[in-house]
């Protein structure tokens, strides 16, 4: 025989799947999302997109061929994802300066310089984003006005910064939640805040091709949810005075974005599904927390980088089921 | 404003200080008894922690010599003899001495001598290869070359070189700490006495197959002939399973076995050219830049300013 | 509802080309090499040597030890030699070597294709028929079935699972078995119970061969006390674990043989082999192989004599394609890849597949991406990527806590992994440095 036969280590098969699908899929998931913030936000919304992808991408050439001296990794569509990440977390207004910087932190300080993809402890384009938010406070809470309202203004609110500012006024909420769009709107993404976090029907959309496409599992979102709706609802049943009815805050902020895109990104989450469990309950804990009682309207963010912290210990001490354990 | 600042002076430097009796006391309360020539001994290895001596490391094995009676036992490979002569100095028992060794790899199975029968596609391992099969040459004892060695060595003394597919020990920075040659699957690799001037002669091949099959598989195979172990005056050469084996203790470095074997099996490494070998083809000769050298005290060895490969 | 066990498992694509190829008879060759080790256990102790006649079934090795298997010769000629060669296993072994003259059987076995339906039920002789004629587990792990058959001091065996998944891809040989031999299997399965004193038998099949569980079903109905269960398409459904979960319920504790918890597993070739060996008095000397690929001309299931090599079976199946670039010796997700077609076909060879360039190659591997599929998939709830980690850092330790030795090696974790790391090449390196350890401990 003139060829060499291959000899490998069993098994010989493999499965068609492969980190590029996955983030491509992921991408393919959040276009939806991302169509409806061009209808919202005209122009800017692809301007801030195309400007953050470009960014993460370019720095993780840089970083990865000049710095780290290895071969650039850029076509695993993970730094692509981390620009949508980001984009989808800012407001349409921001600076371009100011988006370069957030890419800059989100590659370089939030992902290669723990190594690159896999090994990074922290979601990158979290880590981006609350740089940006810590940083450029009025910048990033300012929010552009919807192509489509009908008020003179420029910049406005977002609902839950209203529901904030009127609960800390001392209003209580039946009367501040005059003031707010309706669910149906929240549900579809009639109102101002981030790029991409505000039509909680896409994202959903999103979520439902990802599952169909088994790029995510159903658990971490549905923990997330369920712990957000049940906290929020017991706090309401309490007290409907000073707390909103649940529902508002499953489709308010990034509620959804964060819950299904990003605490779901796989390096910072946990392995097991006992561990998922307590990822996703603390999650919902420390935002239903931030919102009610924190100096922020929103916190997944924050509540997201706390878990991400927490995932190593979820993985050293929560083990799956064996097979044939003890029972 | 300055008022506030010296409060705050005030407070810290009062927690300062409190903290200050609080770690005293708790010091002096779980104080451990501990024998003060560990440290010193500790302080005279040189603390590589490699595991060379076969303790967890360099602390590991100052406690364990302060402990014995007579350091017969223990070794550190990489300090040598100065280093175990300065620990008896401190513990007042007396040293004992061993030859300087150094890893040598002993397959010369390239990809020119040993053509490639299969592709090996699985994890970059000597380890995993070897345990799915027996090699993706026809030698079953040879070398993988996916660099296991190269893995585990701390020092930076073994390299794979990409020509040959063969890895290579820079005898200048190998200590002799073994790491290798736990590492190799195929026990390629031997810790031999260092010759003076970093010469040495060894039989570069561990295949056990008869002759015709372990020539078939490689060129440069010992195929058990047993021609060197008669040429042997000094009785440094063992046959066992066709294979022939210098003991690098016996080993005079006459020479006579390199010319006489067939197969150019056995390697001489550090000798100046030969002045008569009109019977065997000439090799060039590979000269390879020294790498840095490591300060050596007393002896004469370990100081040649290149290796010449055959 | 289809039985299936819980935890874990994927579905590679199917391919099981030759499904619907009847067995045919292979010519035999012009010589055979019969290795002395075909089983798990010590090997067998060669009784011939060079220039011996020897007729088909005799008896040419003996068995090594208990656990250990008599090895017969599958031909009759001249022995050539007594010598090392390779086998599957990838490193040259013992076997002896023989030169193909007429085909001559051994005096007392029947050779006959009539049915023999009454049995001995003295279930020690049966037993001794079975080690006599060499039979071992034919699923590819190659226990020695004797050796089964005889519980461990105190334990007693409840329930007797056949084993008709035949879960790996591709290979067919099982299928064929039971749809063209089901009644000499059902009269094995009859005989495994007699040694066995059990008075339950489950026949466990995927519903990928909807043909050979109707058929079964329909024999068996006759019979008492042997049901047909149809189980889920869901890879490792074979495992002996897997099986016996999926079946009766019953989870193997950790570390435990499937006898713990009272059952006993045997692959339908073995029944067939054990009908063989007790009724007819033939010993094991010739299986049912499947030669199978994408680019095989005619994918086919060969009754092939023992010693065989594999270059035998390419030839009858069409030849090797051009584009053959990895040969693998059982089904893709656990055979061994073998480095050339000289190797010969031994016991537990249930198929030779031939799998092209594009998919011989494996795809450079990534950074783990803690995607927990590989964790989904473990059918022992293990953590592959983790147990990696471990293995190649080489803290046996930890890898021992985490239940390395549990692992049975099914390439789930390999197989699903998206940035193609190579987990389970560690994870049997640690599995054995590990088992030495435990084994140097107990010393």
């Amino acid at each position: 025989m003139s060829k060499l036969l291959t000899i490998s280590p069993s098994p010989h098969v493999h499965t068609s799947d492969s980190v590029n699908k996955i983030m491509y899929r992921v991408i393919l998931a959040l276009v939806p999302a991302l169509a409806w913030s061009v209808f919202m936000f005209g122009f800017e919304a692809i301007r801030v997109t195309l400007l953050a992808v470009a960014a993460c991408v370019a720095f993780e050439y840089l970083i990865q061929k000049y710095i780290m001296k290895s071969e650039p990794q850029i076509t695993d569509g993970s730094a692509a994802l981390t620009g949508i990440l980001l984009a989808f977390n800012v407001p349409a207004s921001l600076p371009t300066w100011m988006i370069l910087v957030g890419a800059l932190v989100a590659i370089g300080v939030g992902k290669l310089s723990f190594g690159g993809l896999g090994n990074n402890p922290f979601n990158p384009a979290l880590v981006g984003r609350v740089f940006l938010l810590i940083s450029f406070p009025v910048q990033m809470t300012s929010w552009p006005v919807t192509q489509h309202a009908t008020v003179d203004a420029l910049t406005t609110a977002t609902p839950l910064a209203l529901l904030k500012e009127g609960v800390k006024a001392g209003q209580p909420v039946s009367e501040v939640m005059q003031g707010l769009p309706a669910n149906l709107d929240l549900l579809y993404g009639n109102m101002p805040g981030s790029l991409g976090e505000i039509s909680a029907l896409f994202l959903l959309l999103g979520f439902a091709y990802m599952l169909w496409k088994k790029v995510i599992t159903w658990h971490i979102p549905v923990f997330i949810l369920g712990t957000i709706f049940a906290f929020q609802g017991i706090l309401w049943m309490f007290n409907p005075e000073n707390f909103i009815e649940p529902v508002f805050h499953l489709l308010t902020g990034g509620a959804m974005l964060g819950a299904i895109y990003m605490a779901t990104d796989m390096v910072t989450s946990p392995m097991t599904v006992k561990g998922q469990l307590i990822y996703g309950i603390g999650i919902g804990v420390i935002t239903v927390l931030i919102r009610n009682f924190g100096a922020y309207p929103e916190g997944i963010s924050f509540a997201i980088l706390i878990m991400n912290g927490f995932t190593p210990l979820l993985n050293v001490y929560i083990k799956p089921k064996r097979f044939g354990g003890t029972k | 404003m300055s008022i506030t600042i010296v409060y705050t002076m005030i407070a810290l430097s009062a927690i300062g200080i409190l903290a200050a009796v609080i770690l005293y006391f708790v010091a002096q309360k779980f104080k451990v008894y501990e024998d003060p020539r560990i440290d010193e001994v500790e302080s005279a290895l040189p603390g590589a922690n490699c595991g060379g001596c076969g303790f967890a490391g360099c602390r590991a094995f100052a406690e364990a010599c302060v402990k014995e009676n007579e350091l017969s036992a223990l070794f550190c490979p990489v300090g040598g003899n100065d280093c175990m002569t300065d620990v008896a100095g401190i513990l007042g028992l007396e040293a004992v001495t061993k030859d300087p060794r150094v890893a040598v790899v002993r397959c010369n199975g390239t990809c020119e001598h040993r053509p490639k029968t299969n592709q090996f596609d699985g994890a970059s391992s000597c380890a995993v290869a070897s345990s799915l099969y027996s090699g993706d040459t026809g030698c079953q004892y040879g070398c993988l070359g996916h660099g296991d060695c190269v893995a585990a060595c701390d020092f930076d003394a073994i390299h794979m070189n990409p020509e040959t597919g063969l890895p290579e020990v820079i005898d200048d920075k190998c200590v002799a700490c073994g790491a290798c040659v736990e590492a190799c699957p195929k026990t390629l690799i031997e810790l031999r006495k260092r010759g003076p001037k970093d010469r040495k002669i060894y039989v570069s091949c561990r295949n056990e197959d008869k002759g015709g099959i372990a020539k078939k598989s490689c060129e440069v195979a010992c195929i058990g002939c047993s021609k060197c172990f008669k040429v042997c005056p000094f009785d440094a050469i063992t046959m066992k399973n066709n294979l022939a084996f210098i003991d690098s203790d016996k080993c005079k470095l006459c020479r006579k076995c390199v010319v006489e074997c067939p197969t150019n099996a056995i390697i001489e490494l550090g000798f100046p050219p030969r002045k008569i070998k009109a019977d065997l083809p000439p090799k060039p000769a590979v000269k390879k830049e020294a790498p840095v050298k490591k300060e050596v005290k007393a002896t004469e060895e370990n100081k040649t300013d290149n290796i010449e490969k055959k | 509802m289809l039985k299936t066990f819980k935890l874990g498992g994927v579905h590679p694509a199917e391919n099981k080309l030759s499904a619907d190829k009847a067995i045919e008879k292979l010519a035999l060759p012009k010589s055979v090499f019969i290795p002395v080790a075909q089983h798990i256990g010590a090997p067998a102790q060669a009784l011939v040597k060079k220039g011996d006649q020897v007729k088909v079934g005799q008896l040419v090795a003996k068995s090594g030890g208990f656990v250990s298997a008599n090895i017969h010769s599958s031909v009759s000629g001249t022995v050539k030699k007594v010598d090392l060669a390779m086998d599957s296993s990838g490193y040259p072994k013992q076997g002896i070597l023989i030169d193909v003259e007429g085909d001559e059987w051994e005096t007392g076995i029947d050779t006959s294709s009539t049915l023999v339906k009454n049995f001995e039920t003295d279930p020690k002789k049966i037993i001794d028929r079975i080690n006599e004629a060499g039979v071992v587990g034919l699923g590819g792990a190659t226990f020695p079935t004797h050796v089964k058959l005889v519980p461990p001091q105190g334990m007693k065996a409840e329930v007797l699972l056949i084993n008709g998944v035949e879960c790996e891809p591709y290979l067919t040989s099982d299928h064929r078995v039971m749809l063209e031999k089901a009644d000499e299997l059902l009269v094995g399965v009859r005989l495994l119970m007699c040694a066995l004193e059990v008075d339950k038998a489950y026949i466990g099949i995927e519903n990928n061969k909807p043909d050979a569980i109707k058929h079964l079903k329909e024999l068996a109905a006759k019979e008492s006390g042997i049901e047909i269960v149809p189980l889920k398409v869901k890879y490792p459904q074979g495992g002996e674990k897997q099986l016996i979960k999926a079946v009766t319920g019953r989870e193997v504790p950790s570390g435990a043989l499937p006898i713990a918890v009272g059952a006993v597993v045997s692959n339908v070739g073995t029944a067939l082999a054990v009908y063989e060996a007790v009724q007819k008095n033939k010993p094991l000397v010739e299986r049912v192989v499947t030669i199978t690929g994408k680019s095989v001309k005619n994918p086919a299931n060969f009754l092939v004599r023992v010693g065989t090599p594999i270059q035998y079976l390419i030839d009858a199946a069409g030849g090797l394609p051009e584009d053959t670039g990895k040969i693998i010796s059982g089904g893709p997700m656990m055979g061994k890849a073998v480095a050339s077609t000289d190797i010969p076909v031994t016991k537990g060879t249930s198929g030779i597949l031939l799998m092209q360039d594009a998919e011989a190659k494996r795809q450079p591997m990534k950074n783990c991406i803690r995607c927990t599929r590989c964790v989904t998939v473990c059918p022992m709830g293990l953590e592959p990527y983790f147990l990696m980690t471990v293995s190649d850092k080489q803290i046996w330790e930890k890898a021992e806590a985490s239940k390395i030795m549990d692992c049975i090696e099914c390439g789930s974790c390999s197989y699903t992994c998206p940035a193609d790391r190579p987990l389970l090449d560690y994870i049997r390196l640690g599995k054995g440095k590990v088992g030495n350890i435990i084994r140097s401990r107990k010393k």
